[in-house]
């Protein structure tokens, strides 16, 4: 599936919440079930540092898709890093690249991907297309 | 409420447009206190008249505006200079705040210190507090010492006597700290210090909200204040110090108002306080600062912090009964702020789930890493509570944590 047709199906999915509980509860297990990260790649260089949570984000290319794991200390953190990761990873470099994080507003999550919030989940969009960015140029 | 204050809550709200606020549905339940404070209509009118009567550069204007505006302004020195008791009006430095109050106190020592001295700061300082003394030992060679803390969040005084010596040459610490709520016994340390002929500077930024400082009665060399803790304006505060001191210091920044004559050869710079107050100032903040001390004072400090360890007290009890909920910080002597966390759950959830119920907590770290360091915790929910605050908004706050709790865990 294409990072658009991704976003879609969250947003479909989101579409039968009717309130912030509901959505919070789906995150909080979305962050709860998933095993994000391998344990070794949980160093401090890969840390990204918000102000409060810590997000840490691993990038490998496999063929010429670039395939994402992250981690928070924070449940919602990781709630949201799950819904990224479903749509950025395993995408070409140069999709992740061009790609907008717009269905985020569509969900009832934008807060949570405001500049000013100090979660540390900006600097983690910022950070996966730095890597999309490094990885299609090794890949020319 | 409790007859053991006389005070009208329900009356005092009255004076806070914000607190009629709806957030994201929900009524606003206002608990970042200890970050800002709210803002009574009588500071807010204050604002207004100054824009809309009197607005004005101050000092040396030969016109009317300018000498309301001067008289105003010179006023609110006057009031703050009262409040906390300074002996003379010019020991009161108009700054943007506490932490450019310390940055002009520790840019002015870099002339006064040598390699070798020593300074003392506290385990349980907010960055503003360790930060420009850090820039100043770079700059000087001086070492920094640091008085450890209990796992109450206490000074340990024992070992701060032992760390006083004839090197030191200046002890900083904070009033009240801001994470914790601990209320630090600033006289004895005060006096320690003077014994070894230390200076002492006092961050107030989070005790004159609740406590009325003495600086003579402290004896306290320096006491930094923000106004926008105490009800005033943000970006204005005030540097106390000894005028012995505040002559002893070079001026930190230069530019209009704090020189007497310019030549290009030679500049001679103003007396107190304009020598450290350059360029055009916060006139309408200072102005609005001195309307908040009024209306403050009007309720009276002690009935203030009266009522609010009534509800510093009811929040712990009820926060307590919450399993696995943790206080950090439980001296007996606290203003009116409680730090928990819930085991295995991150601040920053707990926050997040608050927000959506209206109620405004701080999440975090609070500008105080080393404490959070010395529990080992990333950081913590921090509820700080003040006068116009009701126990009937503690109960929703409880509620909303247990709610997030029960989502969480």
């Amino acid at each position: 599936m294409s990072i658009q047709e991704i976003q879609e199906e969250i947003v479909d999915e989101f579409s039968i919440f009717e309130d912030w509980m509901q959505r919070y509860e789906y995150m909080i297990e979305l962050g709860k079930s998933l095993p994000l990260i391998n344990g070794k790649y949980k160093t401090d260089d890969n840390i990204i540092k918000g102000c409060q949570s810590k997000v840490w984000v691993h990038a490998e290319l496999e063929g010429d898709k670039l395939v994402f794991t992250a981690d928070s200390d924070a449940i919602i953190t990781k709630g949201i890093i799950a819904i990224l990761i479903r749509v950025f990873s395993n995408q070409k470099p140069q999709d992740i690249i061009e790609a907008n994080t717009d269905f985020i507003d569509e969900i009832g999550l934008k807060e949570h991907l405001s500049p000013t919030r100090a979660n540390g989940l900006v600097s983690m969009v910022k950070q996966l297309k730095m890597y999309a960015i490094a990885y299609q140029t090794q890949l020319n | 409420m409790s007859n053991t204050s006389s005070l009208d809550v329900a009356v005092i709200r009255k004076d806070f447009p914000i607190l009629d606020r709806m957030v994201n549905g929900k009524p606003l339940v206002y608990f970042d206190n200890a970050a800002t404070s709210q803002t009574p209509k009588q500071v807010i009118d204050a604002i207004v008249d100054y824009y809309s009567s009197y607005n004005a550069n101050i000092h040396r204007g030969v016109h009317t505006l300018s000498q309301e505006a001067t008289d105003k302004y010179e006023q609110a020195r006057l009031k703050i200079q009262r409040h906390f008791n300074a002996a003379k009006p010019h020991e009161i430095i108009f700054t943007s705040g506490t932490t450019h109050s310390i940055n002009l106190v520790a840019n002015g020592f870099s002339s006064l210190l040598q390699k070798g001295d020593e300074l003392i700061v506290s385990a349980m300082e907010h960055h503003s507090n360790i930060v420009p003394w850090q820039m100043l030992c770079e700059r000087t060679g001086a070492m920094l010492k640091v008085i450890p803390m209990s796992e109450k969040g206490e000074l340990i005084m024992d070992e701060y006597r032992k760390l006083l010596s004839d090197k030191t040459k200046m002890v900083f610490c904070n009033h009240v700290s801001n994470a914790l709520g601990t209320v630090n016994p600033i006289k004895e340390i005060i006096e320690a210090a003077h014994n070894v002929g230390a200076a002492v500077l006092i961050d107030g930024a989070q005790a004159a909200p609740h406590i009325q400082a003495d600086v003579q009665e402290l004896d306290v060399d320096f006491y930094t204040v923000s106004a926008h803790k105490m009800c005033g304006p943000t970006g204005v505060g005030i540097l106390y110090g000894k005028e012995e001191w505040l002559h002893k210091l070079p001026p930190y920044q230069g530019g209009g108002e704090m020189i007497a004559e310019v030549t290009f050869e030679k500049t001679t710079y103003a007396d107190l306080p304009h020598k450290f107050e350059a360029g055009t100032p916060n006139i309408c903040g200072g102005i609005a600062f001195g309307a908040a001390i009024d209306y403050m004072n009007a309720i009276g400090i002690d009935v203030i912090a009266a009522y609010e360890n009534e509800l510093l007290v009811y929040a712990t009890e009820q926060l307590l009964s919450i399993e696995g909920l943790r206080i950090y910080g439980t001296s007996e002597n606290k203003t009116s702020v409680i730090s928990f966390n819930i085991e295995s759950i991150h601040p920053y959830d707990i926050g997040s789930i608050l927000d959506k119920l209206g109620i405004a907590v701080r999440t975090g770290h609070h500008c105080a890493q080393p404490i959070m360091d010395f529990y080992k915790i990333p950081g913590t929910v921090r509820a700080s509570f003040n006068f116009y605050n009701t126990k009937e908004e503690i109960d929703a706050m409880v509620e909303g944590v247990k709610r997030a709790k029960a989502m969480l865990q």
